[in-house]
C-alpha cells in the first residue's frame, strides 16, 4: 500500500511538471501596461483572437510605468503606455540591450470632471491649476456654490497624471489634499457621487453621470482634439522591442486597421487621422 | 529489515525538519529583500528628513520623501478601528464566555468567524458604494472617503480576531477564582468586573495586539475607501492615506530603481518592522497568559 502511494505522488509530481512544458509550444502573447489604453486592448484582442483562433493574448493593467518595465524584462510582448517613455527608462533600456519601439494606436484627451449639479460650465487653464495646486478651496470663488472644492487625482507615478501635471499644473505641486486614486474609472465614481468634487479622466470615460468642462472655451471632444485645438490631449502607445514580429506584429497592424480604429472609437478614444 | 525502517524514518524526519525551516527561510529572505531595496533610499536623503518629513511628493522635481503623514495616516486609522473594536469585541466576548446559553454561544460564535470569511477587497467596495455615501449624506461631509469609513470598515474586520482570542482567555480563567468571588458575595457583575477580566487581562492584550496587528497591515480596504491624501491627521473626518495604501498605488508604475522605487521599499520597511513588533509582543503575552492559566 505504502509503495502504491509513493508511485502515486511521483507520477503527479512529474505530471504537473510535464504539461506547462507541452504547453509552452504555443507562445502566449502579453499585452500589459496602462489602465487608459487597457479597454482599447481588451476589446480589439477580443476580436482579434475571434478571427484569429490560434493566437492567444494575454491582456493586464497595471500603470505605464509598469508595462515599460516588464517591456524591458521580457515579460510582456507589448507595452501599453499613456505617455512617452522617460529618460531612466530609456537608459534602463540601453543598459538591458532592449531597443524600445513606440507605435501610436489612438488619440486621447483628458477631461475635467465635476459632478453634473455643479453650475460651472466652463473654466481656464489657469483656473484648474489654482484650483489643483490649493489657490482656490471654495466652487464660490468662480461663480459657483458655497460648496468646498473636492479635489480628485491620480496616484503621482500614473500616465494620465502625468500628462495632467506637464500641460495644466505646469511643474506645480499638487496640493497635498488632493485624494489620490487608483484608476480613471474610481475618479469618475468619485465624481459622479460627490457634489463638490472636480477630477480629470481620459476621454472613454465619460458618460452621463460626470460633467464635461469646457477648458479655455474648448469643449473636449474627438473634433477638437483631432483638430488639435483641445488643449489637454496625447497620443497612446504600445511599445515593443525592437520592430514587432509574427502576432504581436499582426496585432499592432489589426488595431491601425479600419475595424481596430472602430473599435477604438467605440471605446471612447479618438481613431488615429 | 529493522535498518531500512530506520532509515526511512531519519529521512522522513528529515524532509519534515527541512519544511519546518522554510518559513524562516522566507522570512529572513524578505526581510533581507526589504532593506536591500530599501537602504540605497539613504543615499540620497538622511534618516531625518524622511521619518520626520511632512510631505510625500516623489514623482516632483526634487522629490521629497516625507513619511510622517503616511504613517500618522496608518496610527490615525488604526487606532479609530481599535476605538471601535475592542469594546465591541471584548464585550461580545465577555457575553459569550460569561453569560450565553450553550446554543447561543455556538451561533454566536459562527457568526463572528464569518465575518473573517468576508475578503477585504469586498468590504472596500462596500465602503465606496455603501457606507462612503451614507455617511456623507449623514454627517454632511464634503466626502464620505475618510479615515472614519475606513476605521469603521477596519473595526469590522479586527473584531472576530479580538473576541475570540479574548473568549480564550476569559474561557481560560480558573473556576477557583470565580468560585471564591461568589463565596465573598459578589454578584455576576462585580465577578466579572473585578475577577475574571483582571485575570485575563494578558489573553485580551494578546487579543488587541493582534487585532492592531491586522488592522496595520490591511491594504485593499483603506486603498479604496480612506481617501487618499498625504496630509498630517487631525480629524476623524478627513481623508488620510497609509503606508500600505500608498505602496500599493504606486508601485505600478515607478521605474524600478529609481529614488521612488527605494522609498516605497523603505515605507515597507517601516511597516513591516511595526508588524513585527506587534506580532512579538502578541506572541510575549500569549505565553504570559497561557502559563498564568495553566
Amino acid at each position: 500500500m505504502k509503495r502504491i502511494t509513493l508511485i502515486l505522488i511521483l507520477a503527479g509530481i512529474i505530471l504537473t511538471l510535464i504539461i506547462p512544458i507541452s504547453q509552452a509550444g504555443e507562445k502566449q502573447i502579453v499585452v500589459q501596461g496602462s489602465t487608459t489604453v487597457l479597454p482599447i486592448a481588451q476589446a480589439a484582442a477580443e476580436v482579434f483572437m475571434q478571427n484569429n483562433p490560434q493566437a492567444d493574448l494575454s491582456i493586464r493593467g497595471g500603470g505605464s510605468g509598469n508595462g515599460i518595465t516588464a517591456l524591458i524584462d521580457g515579460t510582456c510582448d507589448i507595452a501599453d503606455s499613456s505617455r512617452p517613455m522617460k529618460d531612466k527608462e530609456i537608459l534602463l533600456c540601453q543598459e538591458k540591450g532592449v531597443s524600445p519601439v513606440p507605435h501610436i494606436i489612438a488619440m486621447d484627451g483628458i477631461a475635467v470632471i465635476v459632478h453634473p449639479s455643479n453650475p460651472i460650465q466652463g473654466l481656464t487653464i489657469e483656473q484648474i491649476k489654482d484650483i489643483y495646486i490649493g489657490k482656490i478651496t471654495n466652487w464660490k470663488e468662480l461663480g459657483g456654490e458655497d460648496q468646498k472644492i473636492v479635489l480628485v487625482s491620480r496616484d503621482s507615478s500614473s500616465g494620465t497624471y502625468e500628462i495632467f501635471e506637464t500641460m495644466i499644473l505646469q511643474g506645480k505641486k499638487v496640493s497635498p489634499d488632493s485624494l489620490s486614486q487608483t484608476s480613471n474609472q474610481a475618479i469618475a465614481t468619485i465624481i459622479s457621487t460627490t457634489k463638490g468634487a472636480i477630477g480629470y479622466v481620459g476621454l472613454g470615460y465619460l458618460n452621463s453621470t460626470v460633467k464635461a468642462i469646457v477648458v479655455n472655451e474648448i469643449i473636449p471632444s474627438q473634433e477638437t482634439v483631432l483638430s488639435g485645438t483641445y488643449p489637454i490631449s496625447r497620443p497612446l502607445f504600445m511599445y515593443t522591442n525592437g520592430a514587432p514580429q509574427g502576432i504581436a506584429k499582426d496585432f499592432i497592424q489589426f488595431i491601425w486597421s479600419e475595424e481596430g480604429q472602430k473599435i477604438v472609437e467605440e471605446q471612447g478614444f479618438i481613431p488615429l487621422p | 529489515m529493522k535498518c531500512k525502517q530506520h532509515l526511512t524514518e531519519k529521512i522522513i524526519k528529515n524532509i519534515f525538519f527541512l519544511s519546518s525551516l522554510t518559513s524562516i527561510f522566507f522570512l529572513l529572505g524578505i526581510s533581507f529583500i526589504l532593506f536591500k531595496e530599501g537602504l540605497p533610499l539613504f543615499r540620497e536623503i538622511d534618516l531625518k528628513s524622511f521619518l520626520w518629513g511632512k510631505s510625500w511628493y516623489p514623482t516632483y522635481n526634487p522629490p521629497e520623501f516625507g513619511l510622517l503623514p503616511l504613517i500618522l495616516g496608518t496610527l490615525w486609522v488604526t487606532l479609530g478601528a481599535l476605538i471601535i473594536a475592542v469594546p465591541l469585541g471584548v464585550s461580545a466576548a465577555i457575553y459569550i464566555s460569561e453569560l450565553a446559553t450553550p446554543k447561543i454561544k455556538d451561533y454566536l460564535k459562527l457568526a463572528i468567524e464569518m465575518l473573517t470569511s468576508i475578503p477585504s477587497v469586498i468590504y472596500g467596495f462596500l465602503g465606496i458604494v455603501v457606507l462612503g455615501p451614507w455617511l456623507q449624506n449623514l454627517l454632511n461631509l464634503s466626502i464620505g472617503l475618510c479615515s472614519l469609513t475606513a476605521s469603521l470598515l477596519l473595526a469590522l474586520m479586527a473584531i472576530p480576531t479580538i473576541a475570540s482570542i479574548s473568549e480564550e482567555a476569559l474561557f481560560s480563567v480558573p473556576k477557583d477564582y470565580k468560585e471564591a468571588s461568589y463565596a465573598l458575595g459578589a454578584t455576576k457583575w462585580e465577578t466579572i468586573a473585578q475577577v475574571t477580566v483582571p485575570a485575563a487581562f494578558s489573553g485580551i492584550s494578546t487579543a488587541v495586539l493582534l487585532g492592531m496587528g491586522r488592522v496595520i497591515g490591511e491594504t485593499m480596504t483603506v486603498l479604496m475607501v480612506a481617501g487618499g491624501a498625504a496630509i498630517i491627521p487631525h480629524s476623524f473626518l478627513q481623508p488620510v492615506r497609509t503606508i500600505t495604501a500608498t505602496i500599493a498605488l504606486e508601485m505600478g508604475e515607478t521605474v524600478v530603481g529609481s529614488n521612488h522605487y527605494y522609498a516605497l521599499f523603505a515605507i515597507a520597511c517601516v511597516l513591516f518592522i511595526i508588524s513585527l513588533t506587534l506580532n512579538l509582543s502578541a506572541d510575549y503575552f500569549l505565553n504570559k497568559f497561557r502559563r498564568i492559566s495553566r
